[in-house]
């Protein structure tokens, strides 16, 4: 366990977007969006920061590391948001773990 | 009195979310609920393949997110993959609304590495006697369950599309059943929309009341044991609502639709209305279209609502629900939808379930008129 919060399991998958779903950058807009089969997902900041590392080749930790360092934050806490919005994505069926 | 109260601010327009293409109204299947208009446009009127790919530059230049290539049957026109391959290089997510019995793992192969992105297969039922009747094309059920394992091969995400009704509604549990074990990574539910075609049939295939909480009742269940494997979207029918849909996501506000034949239409039923002169992609680009076109400013927003609608709260919800409903059922295109219980003419639903019910309670359903192009004169 990483300071009692995620498993070390969790943490050693590679979240990757199921087929049909993809991160874009809308510059009519300017942001950052999933499409997604007939539907998409406005994304807010730290959502964005996690999806635009997911690649399906980084693992969760190495998401949580990268995030970690550059927000300068627990890595702790980061791993907590990080994983709560993978596995909401799970559940809307945009990422797969 | 109050004649230096400051003008408001005009909301700048968004702008669209998608584009309807409705590429051909060619179509080897016969629907009776097809929701292309009664008067279809004929392979000769159709718009060139330059400007279609024209349209989709246009389209991602004003915002136009996702694209859904749909007819008609969009496999019948032949530049269906120079488009797929188009509207992928403008960054446009595609989307394929099919009957499917067209496609073979060789087409869908080529589509897939085009970057077609998702498709989505229309079933008529679960049974396939009752599928082949609905859709009145022999041995259609059978290959859409072939296809739908070559779209899967092929790579592509399927969501299985069922349209229901009195004469299939009994078996959705078979329907929620058959969308999973095809693989489907989501599932559409959309009870029919009464216009058009389906209007012309309202008596045969609008469900009973009994029906229609039986069907919210599984696809509810289905939701649950389905959660986080398939995404279920279920559009209910609004004959029975006290609250209008907020059609198209209101109007003008987040899709364009354009015919075969070229008219850039808020929502693909607007040519019903009388009094318009849609405005064609020939001749006018999208983005003046979406920003000026006096058919497409004519219902956006909340300044054209009569009441109940304008001092509604619910005014940004449902947008005053859907402006062809409104004329097909009253007479007025700026009326309140008759599906808002605060309507005068709610009563007008009520009345339709009651007179599907004595149609069904009488016998036999009656004939479908089926969607063809030789019967549309004849229903008008």
């Amino acid at each position: 366990m990483i300071e009692g919060t995620v498993g070390e399991e969790a943490i050693a998958v590679v979240p990757a977007f199921n087929r049909g779903f993809r991160l874009r950058h809308d510059t009519v807009r300017n942001a950052w969006v999933v499409l997604a089969p007939e539907r998409l997902f406005l994304l807010d900041e730290p959502a964005v920061e996690v999806l635009k590392l997911v690649d399906g080749a980084r693992s969760v930790s190495d998401i949580v590391d990268i995030l970690a360092t550059k927000f300068n934050a627990s890595r702790d806490m980061i791993a907590a948001d990080v994983e709560a919005m993978l596995q909401d994505l799970v559940v809307k069926g945009a990422i797969r773990l | 009195m109050n004649a230096l109260l400051p003008i408001p601010p005009v909301a700048a327009i968004e702008p669209p979310l998608a584009l309807l293409a409705e590429l051909t109204h060619r179509c080897p299947l016969q629907c009776p609920y097809c929701a292309n208009p009664l008067e279809m446009e004929r392979a000769a009127s159709e718009l060139d393949t330059a400007t279609w790919l024209r349209v989709l530059e246009e389209a991602a230049a004003l915002g136009v997110l996702q694209v859904h290539f749909s007819g008609g049957e969009p496999t019948a026109r032949r530049d269906l993959l120079e488009m797929v391959r188009h509207a992928a290089a403008c960054g446009l997510y595609s989307n394929l609304i099919t009957s499917g019995v067209t496609l073979d793992a060789a087409s869908l192969a080529a589509l897939a590495d085009a970057g077609l992105d998702h498709v989505q297969l229309s079933f008529q039922d679960a049974d396939a006697a009752q599928a082949d009747r609905i859709g009145g094309y022999r041995n259609g059920h059978a290959r859409k369950l072939v296809v739908s394992q070559q779209i899967r091969e092929a790579g592509l995400p399927l969501t299985a599309n069922f349209v229901v009704h009195r004469q299939n509604l009994d078996r959705l549990p078979e329907m929620l059943a058959l969308g999973e074990e095809l693989g489907a990574s989501r599932i559409e539910i959309a009870h029919v929309q009464y216009y058009g075609w389906a209007l012309v049939n309202r008596a045969a295939l609008m469900p009973s009341r009994a029906q229609l909480e039986q069907a919210n009742a599984a696809v509810a269940q289905a939701r649950a044991d389905l959660r986080g494997r398939i995404t279920i979207d279920y559009v209910v029918p609004d004959y029975y609502a006290a609250r209008p849909k907020a059609c198209m996501g209101g109007w003008a506000r987040r899709i364009i639709n354009i015919t075969p034949a070229g008219l850039a239409l808020p929502c693909h039923a607007a040519e019903t209305l009388p009094g318009f002169q849609f405005p064609s992609v020939r001749t006018t680009s999208l983005g003046a279209i979406w920003r000026d076109d006096p058919g497409f400013t004519r219902f956006r927003g909340t300044a054209w609502m009569p009441e109940p609608c304008r001092s509604c709260e619910q005014r940004e919800v449902d947008w005053g629900g859907c402006r062809c409903q409104a004329f097909a059922m009253t007479g007025d295109a700026a009326a309140t939808d008759p599906a808002c219980a605060m309507s005068p003419d709610h009563f007008m639903m009520a009345d339709a379930v009651a007179a599907s019910d004595a149609v069904a309670a009488a016998g036999p359903a009656p004939d479908l008129v089926y969607r063809r192009i030789r019967t549309a004169a004849l229903v008008k």
